[in-house]
């Protein structure tokens, strides 16, 4: 074994001296130095889809600041600023970039307001669904026998009902036992919990799938004759092997989980137009769609294709960087 | 002239860090009825040169330098299409997994008969006939019938025929064999060499045979060439290079061959292959970490540390909801053998004889359908994973056959050489986990730096040796190696074999030696078990077996050993007692 390779001592040599333990130095060199970040490089499409996908989340993050104006504040809003064009239209008001949708709300703000809140049912929803499709999957793999058949037989049968149908029925069920509970607060929750219930499959599946590989190979076997207990072997073990594809769908899933929530929020069983979402503003968008107010629509249509393809384009990427095979 | 004559051939493959080159500067020459061995450790190029000659390089590699010539015509530089023509008609090739070669998908006729016409002008008729007359010649007993019969149905070994008579098919001037035996039993083996052996005589063909293992060069090629890091070294007659070897690389290699004839006190140490490795320095038991908790064996001695009775194991071959419908398999057929303390005990069989499942029974990975197994005067067969089964987890362990899949890729070598003393809390504070921990790995002789490292950073033969700390640090009494040489190249296979050799006097381990390598048991272990079709054929001290076995079954075995008595003894520490008891030297 070498003792300090060339790229180890560049490392040490691009930290300026910072005192690092052994280990940053070898993580940050074998990360330059990996296949994955080689790829990322190499593709400009991917590094672009990156750049946007981290605009928006950065973008969302900070909407409060970054936002020309608070949407959520009534006593900002007027109805006489309502349905300016965008800023470039004759007769347009320049303080609203993209203009104003029907309550004279910036349109540019409520983008940003509403990626805030699709990229947040997205990501909890994601971990949602993760988290429950990872644990049973793991069982499932592990334990074997009649747990895994019931496990994946529930699956099959969770596969039939399309997340709008889910949607309608938790929030259904929500309001049925709480009736005090508005929309306005149950919403969001309601968004998470039926897109996480109706995304868990995909991951069980997967997870089951190689976990059945992991289990079966030398080193869980040698943890089990120390007498490691099963837990233990499948979370210290068996997860972290089989995390890579779980990544990849997690990244695909997030752009799949935004589509739906914009789905439903277009439908009215999302978001309330109070705290528009970009599937909200869409549909308030549309009933000026032909009366010439195009604006209102366009902007939250471009914005949310443009948020789902670039999550899309990295999802494929790790898929294929991951794939040894595709290499 | 030459069949075929490779001339200053170098391959490169380019990556994105550096170009690797595979084969620098290689000369070679093949005759018509003779076969040439290519041999060498993994990672020496000689598979690469086959597939140079065949023109089947995986890109990105290429060419750099050098001539290929097929019968006076130069072939390296011809276009694919070219290419294809000449791979047809020339020269043929012999995978080594006999299970992948064959497509599923279609019978043996419709390969077979494909292949035929694509290369000759026959008629549909003709070609079957053509195809039947090879399987018989490749000895497949009624091909006639079972030519419809698709590649599943063929046993491995009959699969690998109907791979040579595929390779035949073009009626080729020259045959590439790549490990073509490698992925078969020693009885199989015999009979797929000797096949090869006579085509090339009766066909005037020129076989390349690429290979790893001494055994099969010694016994089959008239000609050897020995590579090392895509260089060969040596070139002659197969007798003068194993017997009378010039190079020291071929005479480490040679060297390191377990012998079937001799006993030797250890294997020569090997330092031109792999980083020397440490001598092995012995530790004194009364104070080192190793030797603590030993006190509490002394009491209440059993002389069989570990024995069977009985035993038998059922695998479920058909599921039904009712009983009476389901099918069983027995792996283990009514065992029973004792493990003495102290000794290495070697059980050693064909694959399926079961002698991986006795493994795996005794270390709890499997609970047996009938029968008991004793440790140390407890019977443990019917004892759950929990609390009650943990002290004897503690007291035995097992090393595995595959030295990339027993090691968790995720985990820090530190990390993974801690888990059984955390598990069995063996050490008081983590500071105390970590210090025997680098103790562990400095005595198998790794060195203390590889504790902070990942599996994949280390060789085959490392990794093998961090099992082995791993497998010592529940301080146990009782290790199962399962195969643990069988991944391994022959050096590397010399210096794990000594290295748990002098554990096991050492640390007065007793030992379950599993095997399907005749000559490495006859090394290794005092005793011998021959198992076949899950039933234990005989047991005998490990001397007695090789000079009188009774079983048929130990005698085939013994019989098909490779005879290697012409190799070189140069450098060989001779068990002399045994030599003079048996009358060799």
């Amino acid at each position: 074994m070498p003792q300090v390779t060339g790229e180890e001592g560049r490392a040490v040599a691009a930290a300026g001296g910072r005192p690092q333990t052994l280990d940053d130095r070898r993580f940050v060199s074998r990360a330059l130095d990996s296949d994955i970040y080689h790829s990322f490089k190499s593709s400009k499409v991917v590094m672009l889809a990156a750049l946007v996908s981290l605009l928006f989340i950065v973008a969302a993050a900070f909407a409060p600041w970054i936002a020309p104006h608070d949407p959520f504040d009534l006593a900002t809003l007027s109805l006489l600023d309502s349905l300016n064009p965008p800023a470039w239209v004759e007769g347009s008001n320049p303080s609203y970039l993209l203009g104003t949708d029907d309550q004279g709300r910036d349109l540019l703000s409520g983008i940003l307001y509403g990626a805030r809140i699709s990229l947040a049912v997205g990501f909890a929803s994601v971990i949602l669904a993760a988290g429950i499709g990872i644990t049973l999957g793991l069982i499932a793999g592990y334990v074997g026998g009649t747990f895994d058949s019931v496990i994946m037989r529930i699956a099959d049968v969770q596969l039939t009902f399309p997340a709008i149908l889910i949607a309608l029925l938790i929030d259904g069920v929500v309001h049925g036992l709480y009736p005090n509970v508005t929309r306005n607060d149950s919403a969001f929750w309601v968004l998470v919990l039926s897109i996480g219930l109706s995304f868990w499959v995909q991951y069980a599946r997967t997870v089951r799938g190689s976990t059945l590989v992991e289990r079966n190979k030398e080193y869980v076997q040698a943890a089990r004759v120390i007498g490691v207990h099963p837990i233990v072997i499948m979370t210290r073990h068996i997860l972290p092997n089989v995390m890579g594809p779980v990544l990849v769908i997690a990244t695909i899933n997030l752009a799949l989980a935004i589509i739906t929530e914009a789905t439903l929020s277009f439908l009215g069983v999302g978001i309330p137009s109070t705290q528009p979402s970009l599937g909200t503003l869409i549909r308030i968008g549309q009933d000026f769609l032909f009366s010439g107010e195009w604006w209102i629509t366009i902007f939250p249509g471009v914005a949310l294709a443009a948020l789902v393809l670039a999550v899309n384009l990295v999802g494929d990427w790790l898929r294929d960087a991951l794939n040894p095979k595709l290499r | 002239m030459s069949l075929l004559e490779i001339k200053g051939l170098t391959v490169e493959f380019p990556t994105r860090r550096e170009t690797f080159t595979a084969v620098m500067d290689v000369d070679l020459d093949v005759q018509r009825g003779e076969i040439h061995g290519l041999v060498g450790e993994s990672g020496a190029g000689k598979s690469t040169i086959g597939n140079a000659v065949m023109g089947l390089l995986e890109p990105p590699g290429r060419i750099a330098a050098g001539t290929i010539e097929i019968d006076g015509r130069r072939v390296e530089a011809l276009p694919p299409e070219e290419m294809r023509k000449v791979r047809g008609k020339k020269v043929s090739m012999i995978f080594q997994d006999p299970l992948s070669s064959l497509n599923p998908l279609y019978s043996i006729e419709q390969q077979l008969v494909e292949t035929i016409r694509e290369h000759n002008a026959l008629s549909e008729r003709e070609a079957k006939k053509f195809a039947i007359d090879l399987l018989d010649q490749v000895g497949i007993p009624k091909p006639a019938e079972r030519i419809s019969q698709y590649p599943h149905q063929f046993s491995g070994g009959m699969r690998q025929r109907v791979v040579i008579a595929l390779a035949l098919c073009s009626n080729p001037d020259l045959v590439i064999a790549d490990e073509p035996t490698t992925a078969l039993d020693v009885s199989i083996q015999a009979q797929i060499l000797n096949l090869i052996r006579r085509l090339c005589t009766d066909r005037n063909v020129g076989v390349i045979l690429v290979t790893h293992d001494m055994g099969v060069i010694a016994e089959t090629t008239d000609r050897v060439a020995v590579m090392y890091r895509g260089r060969i070294v040596e070139r002659g007659p197969t007798r003068k290079v194993l017997g009378n070897p010039d190079h020291e690389y071929t005479k480490s290699l040679v060297a390191a061959v377990p012998r079937p004839d001799i006993k030797l006190l250890r294997f020569p140490m090997v330092s031109y292959i792999e980083g020397p490795g440490r001598d092995f320095e012995a530790i004194d038991l009364s104070s080192h970490w190793l030797g603590q908790g030993r006190r509490d064996r002394t009491r209440d001695r059993h002389e069989n540390l570990v024995e069977l009775k009985g035993l038998r194991m059922e695998f479920l071959m058909r599921r039904s909801l009712l009983p009476r419908n389901r099918i069983y398999f027995p792996a283990v057929d009514n065992v029973s053998l004792p493990i003495r303390e102290g000794e290495i005990f070697g059980l050693v069989g064909e694959s399926g004889s079961g002698k991986s499942t006795i493994a795996r029974l005794i270390a709890g990975l499997y609970t047996p359908t009938a029968g008991e197994i004793l440790f140390d005067g407890t019977n443990i067969a019917r004892l759950g994973p929990g609390r009650q089964r943990r002290p004897f987890q503690r007291q035995m362990q097992m090393i595995f056959q595959d030295p990339y899949s027993s090691l968790n890729p995720r985990m820090r070598v530190a990390d993974i050489v801690a888990e059984p003393i955390r598990h069995h809390e063996l050490a008081s504070s983590g500071a105390e986990r970590q210090r025997i921990v680098e103790d562990l790995l400095e005595h198998v002789g790794l060195g203390r730096e590889a504790a902070r490292k990942y599996p994949h950073e280390f060789s085959g033969g490392q990794r093998q040796r961090i099992s082995i700390a791993r497998a010592l640090a529940t301080r146990p009494r009782f290790l199962i190696c399962d195969e643990p040489t069988s991944a391994l190249d022959v050096s590397i296979q010399a210096q794990i074999l000594n290295l748990l050799k002098d554990l096991q006097e050492e640390l007065k381990l007793t030992l379950l030696f599993i095997s399907h390598d005749l000559p490495v048991m006859r090394q290794m272990c005092h005793r011998i078990g021959v198992m076949q079709n899950g039933q234990l054929c005989e047991v005998k001290e490990t001397e007695d077996l090789f000079e009188n076995p009774e079983h048929p079954h130990t005698r085939d075995l013994i019989r098909l050993m490779p005879r290697l008595d012409y190799l070189s003894t140069e450098g060989l520490a001779i068990d002399r007692a045994e030599a003079a008891r048996t009358g060799r030297v």
